[in-house]
């Protein structure tokens, strides 16, 4: 089996379609959590081809983009001490903080390197004993068992330099958040799939269970949201909310068990500060006490000064899913991927970025 | 141990003289280059097309070419692309002190092969050592000059409403080839840059056509860079269809991995050529009898509007826009 052209099969697609249309009747309000499903959803122009009366509507899943600026001036302010080496993925770099960037700064001389890995980033630090290496841990639950893996082989190897700035978000919390603040009314959810590669579908069902919205874990290619939201039909139109698995090939109801006992090894949960929605309690990992020598916040006295928002970026209710890339004013305007305001308009990921680049508010 | 470039072999003196002699000119050899004056003397008549281009990729060998091939194949196009008879090139090195002799022999002798290949000589040049630090390895110009037949009126801003593009095969592979050697990066492939020289295979389109209305090989920024140049020069939108653009499922899979789209990933063997319609299949004829062209294929039209951009229809068959590259490609994260 091929496992990406056989996804993007045209024929396969009008089936699914086609479907669709036959088969929904009830308006219905879809949010897509996960900034890869909004890529997908762009990119092969599926707005377009649903019924009229599904609305998709993009949330806060994009790490980079729901990086409070707090926490970002936390990782610029880390890369100015003298000495210190900042490793990074590589969509970081562009975000602007309060003041500055890390590409910014980088140019003035601070030294961020990108990585691809964790373990390219222990790597650094093996290769670099006298300078402190620092990974930014930003991501997903999908991310921080790499983070974990990385810190229990720096202890295992002896590596002393190693540090995480730990960022790192969970994503049912925040939607318990998002649905509780009632901003956005929702008939069914597609879920992320790589973070369910990791937690499974059981982390979902209170979604179903409490909140009666039918919950669909999906993959990332064409065929895969389109057979979500046909799910997603199908629970709406027969008057169900459970939780069910589009993406079956990545995603079992169990998770993967070995990452989630590394992450559940290292991290505990803490508050998390999201952009545009604020704290949200057990929404973030932090290192445990035994691993706090590895914890960049814990090891270095962080001065990054206070918090300036840019003006009139409106990020944050985009992230909600209250407000589209279309609704700002700076959008397209000022707000470019050249010239970022927002991180929206830098992650590859973001809503700004996927409207901006497959056109979407841009005519054509 | 083994010989490497030392600081004085770009110094002027003897030691210059012999690298020049034994690395270079032995292995490039042609009349023009013996005679080691200052400048290449020749004549040529009619249009000259002139073009230049440095060459830093990293790292410098790469399954299906080096640093060499790419910088003799990436003038070449050049100066195809202006449809122009590609006929002498300068080559001239920007080499890091400690690099070893036997790798810029090597680069040298891939030089040659493709030059040989592509029907040009390399006439001038020039060596230059920088202190160990100071350059990463070594670096490539060339430049090159070629003559444009009479009839063959070539250029960007050409593209007339009703033309059809023509892409002469997959696209990705180069990028992919590259990026699958980067340290920090590596992965299994099997894929080979496409890295050649296209000067033979837009010679035998223009015998079939001399009505081809633009002519750009997407390298850096991918196909749809090159389009949006196109589609912006011409002051017309470029209407593709994704189904017909060819990708290797290697390029795909390495693209998800890595975040990229295809689209954007660099070529250095590929041409996007604008033809009037009824001209279009014969040169999409000639193209297939090419070795460089076998998997050529129509991959969309020219319209009016939206004046400056190119939408493409998905597989899904709704219309997106496919913008320029912004920035760098950046994995993803998640």
């Amino acid at each position: 089996m091929k496992y990406i052209t056989e996804f993007r099969r045209s024929e396969l697609a009008q089936g699914l379609i086609s479907h669709i249309r036959h088969s929904s009747k009830t308006p219905a309000r879809f949010m897509e959590f996960c900034g890869g499903h909004t890529v997908t959803i762009f990119r092969y122009g599926i707005r377009q081809v649903l019924p009229r009366n599904i609305e998709m509507v993009s949330g806060p899943g994009c790490p980079i983009c729901v990086t409070a600026n707090a926490d970002l001036d936390k990782a610029i302010a880390l890369a100015q001490i003298p000495g210190v080496i900042i490793a990074t993925f590589g969509d970081m770099l562009k975000v602007p903080g309060s003041r500055s960037s890390l590409q910014k700064i980088k140019a003035d001389g601070a030294e961020v390197m990108t990585v691809y890995s964790t373990m390219d980033a222990l790597k650094i630090a093996a290769d670099n004993p006298d300078k402190p290496v620092v990974f930014l841990g930003i991501g997903f639950e999908t991310t921080a068992p790499t983070v974990a893996a990385s810190i229990l082989q720096a202890e295992e190897r002896g590596i002393k330099n190693y540090y995480v700035l730990s960022l790192h978000k969970l994503c049912p919390p925040v939607i318990r958040t998002l649905l509780d603040a009632g901003e956005v009314e929702l008939q069914g959810l597609v879920c992320p799939g790589h973070v369910s590669t990791i937690i499974g579908s059981h982390p979902w069902e209170f979604i179903a269970n409490e909140y009666g919205i039918p919950c669909v874990i999906s993959g990332f290619e064409p065929l895969d949201v389109l057979q979500c939201v046909d799910m997603l039909v199908g629970q709406v139109e027969k008057g169900e909310s459970k939780v069910e698995i589009a993406y079956r090939r990545g995603v079992r109801p169990e998770g993967n068990r070995q990452a989630l006992k590394l992450m559940e090894q290292v991290f505990e949960p803490c508050p998390a500060n999201w952009r545009g929605i604020g704290e949200v309690a057990g929404s973030g990992l932090k290192l445990r006490e035994k691993y706090r020598r590895f914890d960049a916040e814990a090891n270095f006295a962080i001065k990054p000064g206070p918090v300036v928002e840019p003006a009139g970026c409106i990020c944050g209710d985009i992230l909600r899913g209250v407000k589209t890339p279309a609704d700002c004013p700076l959008f397209g305007r000022v707000c470019l991927p050249e010239s970022p305001v927002g991180p929206c308009m830098v992650s590859s990921e973001g809503s700004c970025s996927a409207y901006y680049l497959y056109g979407e508010g841009r005519g054509g | 141990m083994e010989d490497k470039i030392l600081l004085a072999h770009g110094s002027g003196g003897r030691l210059a003289h012999d690298l020049v002699a034994k690395s270079f000119v032995k292995t490039l050899a042609n009349p023009l280059l013996d005679k080691l004056d200052d400048s290449a003397v020749f004549e040529v008549s009619g249009r000259l097309a002139f073009t230049t281009d440095s060459y830093v990729v990293s790292p410098i060998f790469f399954p299906g070419g080096d640093i060499g091939k790419l910088a003799v194949c990436g003038t070449v196009n050049d100066l195809a692309m202006s449809g122009a008879k590609p006929l002498y090139l300068s080559l001239a090195f920007i080499i890091e002190e400690g690099f070893l002799l036997s790798e810029l022999e090597k680069i040298v002798n891939s030089v040659q092969k493709a030059a040989d290949e592509a029907g040009v000589e390399i006439v001038t040049g020039d060596t230059k050592v920088v202190p160990r630090g100071s350059a990463d390895k070594l670096f490539i110009n060339t430049a090159g000059v070629g003559v444009i037949p009479d009839g063959v009126d070539i250029g960007g801003d050409k593209a007339q409403v009703g033309d059809k593009v023509i892409l002469n095969g997959a696209i990705g592979d180069h990028g992919i080839a590259v990026m699958s050697q980067r340290e920090g990066l590596s992965f299994a492939t099997t894929l080979k840059s496409d890295c050649a020289p296209l000067g033979g295979l837009v010679a035998e389109m223009l015998d079939a056509s001399q009505n081809i209305n633009c002519l750009r090989d997407p390298t850096r920024g991918g196909l749809a860079t090159t389009l949006n140049e196109l589609a912006s020069q011409s002051k017309v939108s470029i209407r593709i269809e994704e189904k017909d653009i060819p990708v290797r499922e290697a390029v795909l899979g390495a693209c998800e991995m890595l975040g990229f789209d295809p689209l954007y990933v660099a070529n250095e063997g590929k041409l996007v050529a604008i033809v009037p319609p009824g001209d279009a299949d014969k040169v999409l004829k000639a193209m297939k009898n090419n070795k460089y062209g076998k998997d050529a294929v129509i991959i969309g039209e020219v319209a009016a509007k939206p004046a400056g951009r190119v939408v493409m229809k998905t597989v899904l068959g709704a219309h997106r826009i496919v913008d320029m590259l912004v920035g760098d490609l950046l994995p993803r994260i998640c």
